[in-house]
């Protein structure tokens, strides 16, 4: 651990940190990089963060095809594809998908899209592109770690990969890998060694989201630059912050439990397993407890979800709030409902067991403190909609997916409010109505924000833009067809269609909703294909797009877009910037917008706690202070 | 300008610690990284404990500690509990040369650090060799991930008609030399004190006692070994001179906080094994 001492970070200390300071980035400056430092084996945060993006990119697309494979089999059943079998060849023999690997994709399709996209690609992304850049800071507290962060998540998709393409196939006992399902090698094919794997890309996981955590909330807590106190920090920072403590303390859970269950799987112990026959034999295991599994799976697995979205919603607070031009409103309650959410986050999580033979007074509990999520996410929605409200809104692409995002975490959140009653629970469970919920409140919206993201801060990111109209396009198809391919599954799960089912032809009480099935399918591929063209966007804007030809395109306030166009390592060439004023001073006395930086006029006071206080446009008068 | 000055002077940041450009704990980075580690490992340690916790409530029948753990190198002498408060007092002790280690590179005192960090490491490589002695021990009185001699033996009595068995409480049992089967002891005597019926029965006490202690002790273990590997690094780097050339012994006390969150776990797998 000596070697994370980093002189390029060691700054503002004393009256000669500045000059220090400078030095260190000089030495940085003066440096050449080869290609390998530079791009592959970089400890700067910015090029982390494009490196956890484009590998989330890479899992995206196969997560995505990987739910067009399985869709294609609820649609038509009877159908056989050829192309099934060119990618996934004996799986699908005669291009008809196996019922084995039906469920191989569902559980990769989740644990790929979960993990490595929403977790790794969103959060890792972001608060590594963001953290140093927003809060000024030449980097993280240890790039080193940092590095080592990312390397980690390489290794992690590494093995899950590997499980991909072994003999028995990954792991298929879905994302939550209950046992004993998932304990007993012999249980199924997919309980054999692509369930080994599984466990251990997931503890090498673990590692590489403990060695970020560790980073940002340490960056945030000690390298903000002078000025940035904790209520000057952008809802980004705060949302990044409470993300990273969130995982530092679920993620070691699961951690133990999945080491619990590989003990049980290689070593004969019993902890989740109790007497059991497989195959009409009787195994040796007695006395666990499958569902202390579950506890300990759902004691991550529900703030997972909240290490999901908390970013997405951030990183719209910003978007929003630039582009339309108007502060946010209600700062300090954004920044209190993230803290109830992340606090509300560890104590709901016996609402995904109600069904498994909770008691029913404990359920009564989980669902209040589950309903009560509801008051947090209420006043963030109304703060973002009274954001919009009356503002000079820019719909550019980054804004249509914030305001996007908000749409979807309405129609899915409402949902919640009907799943987390345990009576409501007993029908919905494992039907489509939780398919549909889930996918929507935070599979989908946060893929919104991490749109959002992409579209607002690839300039700073690349130093070009992303083209518009292809932006356009992938935001209209996308917007019509999440909601094409998930309202549906409403209906489907009201009357009672189970989820993870390989075949429905057989129940004909199902079979009315045939139609419907295809219908939900030929929209995920459309959305699919729409999501391929960002990705060639994506490519192509890296190297060809507009260039950014000024250092503050959107007119923001806070402190990425002092940074040069394109940012070295240690982001600033000069002085790192004071900070003076809150990131939200968008039309204020008068002006389009005040950038952090910039010191407080003489009739000006820092009372922005008043979200509501935009001046109207009437009221404008330039050179008067009217604050 | 006066006037401006004026202002700016009256404007100027209220500078309190959380207003940034300054570490607001008074802790670098890497201090805090430490403790957000140490918060973090604690929730792994409180998952196994939990499960610990769940999985004994469950089962009827649980190994007396005394039972089991009773036995002291060297001697034949029955002393319950007596070799893991001599385990505890060793990681104990090594704290507390650790904590004089810290103090001393406080003090910028190199000799006194590699003294006081010398004997932090003997004592937890004490502690590891007393888990391996016992560990061992417990292995070959028959106690497995598979098997648990530590079980209870019954009378049968008859009931209206009926046999039931009746609790005893537990026995110790030996291992057979030869067979290597499972025996009862020529002295077995119940954990109560009453001395074994001869129409006893034997049975196999719970294993996931074993499955538990070998799996939660074995990772405080792994834990220890990693101290006593960062603790010899540091010894190291003491020696080298490494810190005193750059006046900063803050590396020692970041790996002390490790070590003594490692003995802070001790004590609750002492007492969640060996007391309850």
């Amino acid at each position: 651990m000596a070697e994370l001492h980093n002189p390029a970070i060691e700054v503002h200390h004393d009256d000669h940190a500045h000059a220090h300071d400078h030095h260190g980035h000089d030495d940085h400056g003066h440096h050449e990089l080869n290609f390998i430092e530079k791009y592959i084996f970089s400890q700067d945060h910015k090029v982390i963060g494009k490196q956890f993006l484009i590998l989330g990119m890479a899992w995206a697309i196969v997560g995505g095809l990987f739910s067009i494979f399985f869709r294609l089999q609820l649609a038509w059943p009877d159908e056989s594809f050829p192309i099934l079998e060119w990618f996934l060849g004996g799986w699908a023999e005669g291009g008809k998908l196996s019922a084995d690997f039906y469920y191989a994709l569902v559980t990769m399709h989740g644990t790929i899209l979960v993990f490595f996209v929403l977790t790794a690609g969103l959060s890792g992304t972001f608060s590594n592109f963001l953290i140093p850049l927003q809060i000024g800071a030449r980097d993280m507290a240890s790039p080193a770690m940092n590095m080592g962060s990312f390397w980690f998540f390489v290794l992690s998709s590494i093995v899950m990969f590997v499980s991909l393409v072994i003999q028995t196939g990954p792991a298929a006992g879905g994302w939550t890998a209950y046992p004993p399902l998932s304990a007993l090698p012999q249980a199924s094919q997919g309980s054999g060694l692509g369930m080994d794997l599984w466990l251990i890309s997931i503890a090498l996981f673990i590692i590489s989201v403990a060695l970020g955590g560790l980073n940002y909330v340490t960056t945030i807590i000690n390298m903000r630059t002078k000025g940035m106190d904790f209520f000057r920090m952008p809802l980004t920072i705060w949302a990044f912050f409470f993300t990273a403590i969130i995982g530092l303390l679920s993620f070691p859970v699961l951690f133990g439990a999945a080491i619990l269950l590989e003990f049980d799987r290689l070593l004969g112990t019993s902890f989740f397993l109790s007497d059991i026959y497989v195959a009409g034999e009787a195994l040796h295991h007695s006395g666990g407890s499958p569902i202390l599994f579950q506890h300990l799976f759902w004691f991550l697995g529900h703030p997972e979800v909240y290490i999901i979205i908390l970013p997405a919603m951030g990183i719209v607070s910003e978007v929003m709030a630039v582009h339309s031009r108007k502060p946010i409103f209600g700062y300090k309650a954004m920044v209190f409902s993230i803290l109830g959410i992340t606090i509300l986050s560890f104590i709901v999580w016996a609402h995904h067991m109600f069904v498994t033979g909770l008691n029913p007074f404990v359920a009564s509990i989980f669902v209040l403190f589950t309903l009560l999520i509801a008051v947090p996410s209420a006043i963030k929605v109304f703060n973002w909609i009274t954001t919009l409200w009356r503002g000079s809104i820019r719909l550019n692409p980054a804004m249509l997916f914030a305001i996007g995002f908000v749409s979807l975490f309405i129609s899915g959140g409402l949902t919640g409010i009907y799943l987390g009653n345990a009576t409501l629970d007993i029908q919905l469970h494992d039907t489509y109505f939780v398919v549909a919920h889930f996918h929507i409140v935070m599979g989908l919206a946060a893929f919104y924000g991490m749109f959002a993201g992409i579209y607002h801060w690839f300039p700073k990111m690349f130093g070009r833009y992303l083209n518009s109209t292809l932006g356009y396009i992938h935001f209209y198809v996308t917007l019509v067809g999440s909601y094409a391919i998930f309202w549906p599954m409403h209906y489907i799960g009201m009357s009672g269609v189970p989820r993870r089912y390989f075949d429905f032809t057989v129940f004909n009480q199902f079979n009315q909703y045939a139609d419907l099935n295809k219908f939900i399918t030929v929209a995920a591929i459309v959305v699919f294909f729409v999501n391929l063209l960002f990705v060639i966007n994506f490519f192509y804007s890296i190297f060809k797009g507009r260039k950014v030809t000024v250092q503050n395109p959107w007119g923001a306030t806070t402190l990425e877009w002092t940074a040069p166009i394109n940012p070295g390592h240690g982001n600033w060439e000069g002085d790192i910037p004071a900070v003076y004023r809150w990131p939200y001073d968008y039309s204020i006395n008068g002006r389009d917008f005040i950038p952090q930086t910039e010191k407080l006029g003489p009739n000006e006071s820092e009372d922005h706690d008043i979200g509501s206080d935009t001046p109207k446009p009437t009221e404008k008068v330039p050179g008067e202070n009217l604050h | 300008m006066a006037a401006d000055t004026q202002f700016e002077k009256e404007t100027e940041q209220v500078q309190d610690n959380w207003s940034g450009g300054n570490e607001p704990m008074k802790a670098s980075y890497g201090k805090l990284m430490m403790w957000y580690f140490i918060l973090s490992d604690a929730f792994t340690f409180a998952a196994f404990l939990i499960t610990y916790a769940a999985l004994r409530m469950s089962s009827e029948i649980w190994p007396d500690p005394n039972a089991v753990f009773n036995s002291m190198p060297f001697t034949h002498a029955r002393l319950p509990l007596g070799f893991v408060t001599v385990m505890t007092f060793i990681l104990i002790l090594s704290s507390v040369f650790v904590v004089r280690a810290v103090q001393e590179g406080h003090r910028f005192n190199q000799k006194g650090v590699l003294l006081w960090m010398f004997l932090g490491i003997v004592g937890g490589l004490g502690f590891l060799g007393c888990q391996a002695w016992e560990w061992n021990h417990l292995i070959h009185q028959g106690l497995t991930l598979q098997s648990n001699p530590f079980g209870y033996y019954t009378t049968n009595e008859v009931v209206e008609g009926q046999t039931v068995d009746v609790f005893k409480g537990y026995v110790n049992l030996a291992v057979d030399e030869e067979t290597h089967a499972l025996v009862l002891g020529e002295d077995a005597v119940s954990t109560k004190g009453e001395a074994v019926p001869a129409e006893a029965k034997w049975h196999q006490g719970n294993w996931l006692f074993g499955c538990l202690f070998f799996f939660i002790t074995g990772f405080h273990g792994f834990h220890v070994t990693t101290g006593v590997l960062l603790n010899c690094m540091i010894w190291i780097q003491s020696a080298r001179g490494v810190y005193q050339r750059k006046r900063n012994y803050e590396m020692v006390e970041k790996v002390g906080l490790y070590w003594h969150f490692v003995d802070l776990v001790w004590v609750f797998v002492f007492l969640a094994f060996y007391l309850l």
